[in-house]
């Protein structure tokens, strides 16, 4: 499904502010593979959801998805494939626009955007439903903009918009990071219960041991742009937070954060 | 002494059907500059060159015995190929907006002249123009067929532009102005989607050019200068009439009365015994600091109040 060769990210090449972000990186998953990826600040979690969703071209190595070399497409058509959900609630939605307009913009990721209506009446009907599965009451105030809404219901929407049209693979950047923590629970949930229903092939970065434990099918450590640990199945279910912060000491890569949570 | 002010306010009371229709024509222009400044969040400064380049093509075709409807809708083009290679220069050659903007409207003041054969204006006295044809035909004065003209474009205007932004493809270029980040993740193509807002603001600009050309019998290479300044102050105008949360098309419309009032207020503040027609430029500026200050002071003033409360 995805397939990720000896990747290598360096950023500002050749000058004093070098930087390698990734370093000969590989990666497999299979569909349906529910992947948390924790590590350090810096480590390279981010710039790798970045590299696979086209945001950075890559210096070397190459991504594969469903058998297809992606490796030089450009953004936004690799979106027909990768969907994402930024840490910041404001950063997935189109904020002036209303709550139908941003869903049918979603539904027509990977068609060609022509001359008819943006959301017909047909359209507005589906999409309310769509809606609706959130359970938020947002099917009630469709033509309201986006920019009224709470970062967890924001969140909420641009989880949806990510997963609507079935993608390929869904990435998942610390989405729930910048919300309190009841939303950031409601919205985990919703996270879950989506990706089980569509046997969703997802990618999940968090700053939270326990969550990585807690969610998915696979367990990825990353440090210095390499992945230092992984575990799937049975062993990650038998991982404990503790374990997790003892591989952290050993490679002498905790900070505070990791402390912290 | 009330003789005296009795002639002035006649004076006014008759520049005000002048000032609807000059206020109708840039009015036009002001919802090409809506269009780049307010939805697609572009600061394009080509509509000083293209509103010039839409007046003298149509001066030049028209005067060379080319039918008017024809020189408009070619006025429009050439336009809407500038502001297309403006956008080119912005997200292809990744020079800032506000540069790309302000190099075509420098490279275009060279080729407008070439167009008039390296005069500086051209006259379209006596010439076919859709203002004299219709005013021959249906036997009304010019003044009036100004209105009407000017009236009936812009409400065509504002209803195409209206629908184009309820299409997919609108929405895209609305989407790519309010967050690029998200229309990207959209699969929007948002470097094609900046260069075709910014074919159609300037070919408003164009249009604009056109009609203003007629409407002055006269194009020269400096009528459009300051054009983006006087788009904006319209929009600002109108903003602060119409309330924010308006439908889109009460919106467009508010841009067209904001530059309506925007003409009446320049053409009484030149009434002044004190005003040169030279100071258009200086109020035009004032007007627009003022303009655009209401709104900071009046977030203020709402903060003062919430802090007390």
């Amino acid at each position: 499904m995805l397939d990720i060769k000896n990747l290598t990210k360096v950023f500002g090449k050749g000058t004093v502010n070098e930087k390698v972000a990734l370093t000969n990186l590989s990666l497999h998953l299979n569909e349906g593979d529910f992947v948390t990826v924790i590590g350090g600040n810096g480590a390279g979690k981010s710039t790798l959801l970045n590299c696979i969703a086209g945001v950075f071209a890559v210096d070397e190595g190459s991504i594969t998805i469903n058998g297809m070399d992606v490796t030089k497409m450009p953004e936004h058509k690799r979106a027909r494939f990768v969907s994402r959900v930024f840490q910041d609630p404001l950063l997935g939605t189109a904020a002036d626009m209303q709550i139908e307009e941003n869903l049918a913009i979603a539904s027509q990721r990977g068609q060609r955007r022509g001359l008819g209506w943006n959301v017909t009446k047909k359209d507005s009907q589906h999409l309310k439903e769509v809606v609706a599965t959130l359970g938020l009451g947002l099917e009630n105030r469709m033509t309201t903009k986006v920019n009224l809404l709470s970062g967890g219901q924001r969140q909420a929407l641009t989880l949806l918009m990510a997963t609507m049209n079935k993608p390929s693979i869904l990435l998942l950047d610390e989405h729930t990071a910048a919300l309190d923590p009841k939303t950031a629970q409601k919205v985990l949930d919703l996270t879950r219960k989506i990706t089980t229903e569509n046997n969703q092939t997802t990618i999940m970065i968090t700053h939270n041991m326990k969550d990585a434990i807690t969610y998915g099918n696979k367990l990825i450590m990353m440090s210095d742009g390499k992945i230092i640990f992984q575990a799937e199945g049975e062993q990650k279910q038998k991982l404990t937070v503790a374990d997790l912060l003892e591989k952290f000491q050993q490679i002498g890569d905790e900070n505070d954060r990791i402390l912290l949570s | 002494m009330l003789n005296l002010l009795n002639v002035t306010f006649m004076g006014i009371l008759r520049l005000i059907p002048s000032g609807i229709g000059e206020g109708l024509a840039w009015g036009i222009l002001a919802l090409g500059v809506y269009i780049s400044f307010r939805v697609l969040d572009v600061a394009d400064m080509s509509v000083d060159g293209t509103l010039a380049l839409g007046g003298v093509v149509t001066a030049v075709l028209v005067a060379n015995g080319t039918n008017v409807v024809l020189a408009i809708l070619i006025s429009v083009i050439s336009g809407a190929v500038a502001g297309a290679i403006t956008g080119l220069m912005h997200t292809k050659l990744k020079i800032p907006a506000i540069l790309s903007g302000i190099l075509m409207m420098f490279a275009l003041y060279s080729v407008n002249i070439h167009i008039m054969s390296g005069k500086s204006n051209v006259s379209l006295l006596k010439q076919p123009t859709l203002l004299n044809l219709l005013s021959d035909w249906l036997q009304i004065d010019r003044s009036v067929i100004n209105i009407i003209v000017f009236a009936l474009f812009a409400a065509l205007v504002i209803a195409a532009i209206y629908w184009f932004f309820g299409t997919k493809l609108g929405s895209a270029i609305r989407a790519t102005g309010c967050n690029l980040q998200m229309a990207r993740a959209q699969g929007i193509d948002t470097d094609s989607k900046v260069i075709i807002g910014l074919a159609i603001s300037n070919g408003l600009a164009a249009l604009a050019g056109s009609l203003i050309a007629q409407k002055d019998s006269n194009a020269t290479v400096d009528m459009a200068s300051g054009a983006i300044v006087i788009g904006l102050a319209s929009i600002v105008i109108g903003e602060l009439i119409f309330k924010k949360n308006l439908p889109f098309w009460a919106k467009l419309a508010g841009v067209i009365v904001g530059s309506i009032i925007y003409r009446l207020i320049i053409m009484l503040a030149l009434q002044m015994p004190f005003a040169e027609t030279y100071d258009m430029k200086l109020i035009t500026a004032i007007l627009l600091v003022l303009a655009m200050s209401v709104t900071v002071i009046k977030k203020r003033h709402h903060k003062k109040e919430a802090k007390h409360a």
